[in-house]
């Protein structure tokens, strides 16, 4: 059901000056409406609680100012180059070009990052942006299973990594259990709420099924923080226990990991450790994903990803195929959870908000879903970028809110790459999935 | 016994708050065929509009607080639905031919914007302002002293809510745009082919929307007596539970979700325990769509292939 508006086709084609400033003349007059009284008035409670304001006009005048001349800048753009297409942006020998370097980035990739402990030993901050940007690459690769493989728009993925996180925080605070003993509890739990999650939502179409895990996340939030008894409530659970090096502790004490081999002991050998541990569990996420995807399983995913009607016609058991993409996501969900919590030896319910499932999902789709070098790539993109921005923290999430809508209109697919399906009857090209009409599966 | 019947009154008038903004997700749903999700931020945006109406209004010398009122009411309307409109004609119509997740996730995207947008322009606290209708009527009063009040703006909440009900669906079944409307939900192309214009009646969807979520916005102003930036993510998430309750794509079964939504709400804290009434809100939208997919109502669905 194409239905090709003939007005907006034509009119963005032959627009002279005189429209061209018509339009923005207009855009301005929104604009100066929409921020007149939202950035034009500024309120705030003084101490006894009364409310003042003052004026901030000069703001809204370069607002305004702004959409002005951005939407001639927009609209010259558009009559010079035309419609945004890979094609036109990128020409087809720089593509050739890219697709040759893409099959050598992820093994190089993949070297320079076994590598980053030894090239910035000496620089801490470096290192722990790693670890931070590894362990969304493995949301991400554990949320790409949901999402990229069996099409099942998770929005409460964030519910998952938290009954990790606490998993692992309870076990081992309450009983001592080590993190190596807890790691498979903490994936197994967090995969049997994938499940129970799964059962209700099965029947669901898509968008029924985002607002339901949106929904199963807050309660999960809600509930850690509210069950002040066993969760610790807002104030989280603290002194998390440290990984051992296999049961050997990663400290200064004669038993310790540097005394026993003998060397000099440094607070960046747990880091270092910690870097591996995560870069192995993102791995293991990976590896597993990518055998997944050549099994009966992976294909019944990818098959109901482009349409569920048609899967079940052909007599896949879609209930069983949901279920087990969302246990083996919510299980990766889980060991990432674990790790963080060891990570940061404290944990509260903030660093379980829906913010943070959109931000993962984000990374999933900007690199293209099912993509698995894309998500990479797009995780590197987002959390380094995220720490540009770092000094600027409340504009951070503005940003971060235009740039998805940005690059949903821009690339709906995602920016990096997307994956076709893995196995095809004909030529892979001859019905890639973006051609495909969407079922309403 | 009063109690039962206080709380009835307390959660009927929150319900009709919620009601008020199911309308907006109900009538995008119905015709886009996609969860609007930023509109509680709409809502969010409606209300601080509302509050900084109020407040320039009050401060010219203006006393006449129906008059106040009055002008809050249309100014916020009015802004608010402008702000749906642009946010349809952004993040919304460039992809009303993408694949299903984009338009959700550029939905998020937006929800993100306005959020961070308002506490950007307004600060992150909270903004209270002085009670501005008091008084009320005491309905009965029991031998123990229990006695069951019924405000002067609860009153108002539900006369408002009731009246516009009225006045939009009027709108939806007799005029133009409402058989116009009708139309695009059953089959765009068919509608553009007979002569309907299928952009404009999709940003008039989402101007009434916005309209409807601004009135909200500002029933929960005098309400409650103040809004903040994040007000908009809980209750836009209540507020969808409400709609799909009530039958998504259907206006009264909107509004009947909302009163049931706050009613449940509001109950669960006075009978068993505040801090778990939104859990109880997010659980009913689960079972709901466990046991009744469709809403209460809704018509089922044809799967189309």
């Amino acid at each position: 059901m194409t239905v090709i508006s003939p007005k907006t086709a034509s009119a963005s084609r032959s627009a002279g000056i005189p429209a061209l400033l018509k339009t923005a003349f207009v855009n301005a007059l929104i604009a100066l409406v929409l921020f007149s009284l939202m950035v034009g008035i500024r309120t705030e409670a003084g101490s006894d609680g009364q409310l003042t304001y003052w004026t901030r006009f000069g703001d809204v005048a370069a607002l305004v100012a702004a959409v002005f001349g951005g939407s001639i800048v927009i609209e010259l753009l558009r009559q010079w180059i035309g419609p945004a297409g890979t094609e036109k942006l990128i020409p087809p020998a720089v593509q050739t070009g890219m697709s040759f370097i893409g099959r050598y980035l992820a093994p190089a990739l993949l070297i320079f990052t076994l590598l980053v402990p030894v090239i910035f030993y000496d620089q801490r901050y470096i290192l722990d942006l790693a670890i931070l940007v590894l362990t969304y690459v493995m949301l991400g690769w554990g949320l790409n299973v949901v999402v990229g493989l069996a099409g099942l728009l998770d929005l409460g993925y964030v519910a998952f990594y938290a009954v990790g996180a606490y998993s692992y925080a309870l076990l081992a605070t309450n009983f001592g259990w080590s993190f190596w003993v807890c790691l498979p509890l903490a994936g197994i739990l967090a995969a049997f709420w994938g499940v129970l999650l799964g059962f209700p939502v099965l029947r669901l179409r898509g968008d029924y099924l985002a607002i339901v895990t949106l929904a199963f996340g807050e309660i999960i939030r809600l509930v850690i923080i509210n069950w002040q008894e066993l969760t610790g409530g807002p104030n989280g659970v603290s002194s998390i226990p440290r990984p051992s090096f296999f049961g050997i502790p990663l400290d200064n004490s004669d038993s310790g990991l540097a005394a026993r081999l003998g060397i000099e002991y440094s607070p960046t050998h747990r880091i270092v450790f910690l870097f591996y541990l995560i870069l192995a569990l993102a791995l293991l996420t990976n590896w597993v994903t990518i055998r997944l995807r050549r099994l009966p399983i992976g294909r019944a995913w990818e098959a109901l990803r482009e349409d569920e009607v048609a899967c079940r016609a052909l007599g896949i058991n879609t209930t069983t195929t949901k279920l087990t993409a969302f246990a083996t996501g919510a299980m990766f969900g889980g060991f990432a959870g674990a790790f963080f919590a060891t990570r940061q030896g404290f944990i509260s319910p903030e660093s379980f908000t829906f913010q943070e499932s959109a931000l993962v999902l984000a990374i999933v789709v900007l690199g293209g879903m099912g993509s698995q070098l894309g998500v990479a790539l797009a995780a590197l993109a987002m959390i380094g970028g995220f720490e540009l921005f770092r000094s600027l923290e409340t504009y951070r999430m503005l940003v971060f809110g235009m740039a998805m809508v940005l690059i949903m209109i821009w690339r709906p697919r995602g920016l990096i790459g997307h994956r076709a399906p893995t196995v095809y009857l004909t030529k892979a090209q001859a019905i890639s999935s973006d051609l495909v009409k969407e079922g309403h599966g | 016994m009063d109690y039962f019947a206080q709380q009835l009154i307390n959660g009927l008038v929150l319900g009709s708050i919620y009601g008020l903004i199911a309308i907006g997700y109900t009538m995008v749903y119905g015709i886009v065929g996609m969860i609007n999700f930023a509109h509680g931020d709409v809502f969010m945006i409606g209300g601080f509009i509302a509050l900084i109406t109020f407040l320039l209004l009050i401060s010219t010398g203006l006393t006449a607080i129906p008059v106040i009122l009055l002008i809050v009411l249309l100014v916020s309307m009015a802004i608010t639905a402008l702000y749906g409109w642009t946010i349809e004609r952004i993040a919304y119509r460039p992809l009303r031919h993408s694949f299903r997740l984009a338009p959700m996730l550029s939905a998020i995207g937006m929800s993100f914007v306005l959020t961070n947008y308002s506490q950007v322009a307004q600060g992150a606290r909270v903004k209270p302002i002085p009670p501005v209708i008091t008084g009320g009527y005491t309905l009965h009063e029991s031998a123990d002293g229990f006695v069951i009040q019924l405000s002067n703006i609860q009153i108002i909440v539900v006369v408002t809510t009731i009246v516009l009900l009225a006045i939009f669906t009027w709108l939806v079944s007799r005029t133009r745009l409402g058989r116009d409307m009708r139309a695009c939900e059953q089959d765009q192309t068919m509608a553009a082919l007979l002569g309907v214009d299928v952009d404009r009646t999709i940003s008039m969807t989402f101007v009434i929307g916005a309209a409807l979520a601004a009135v909200a916005g500002l029933m929960y102003l005098l309400y409650y007596g103040l809004v903040d930036f994040f007000m908009g993510f809980v209750a836009g998430i209540k507020a969808f539970t409400a709609a799909v309750l009530g039958g998504i794509g259907s206006l009264p079964g909107a509004m009947l979700g909302g009163l049931a939504i706050g009613l449940i709400e509001t109950f669960w804290s006075a009978y068993f325990s505040v801090e778990y009434k939104d859990v109880a809100a997010f659980s009913i939208l689960i079972v709901v769509l466990i046991f009744m997919p469709t809403g209460l109502l809704g018509r089922p669905e044809v799967e189309k292939v």
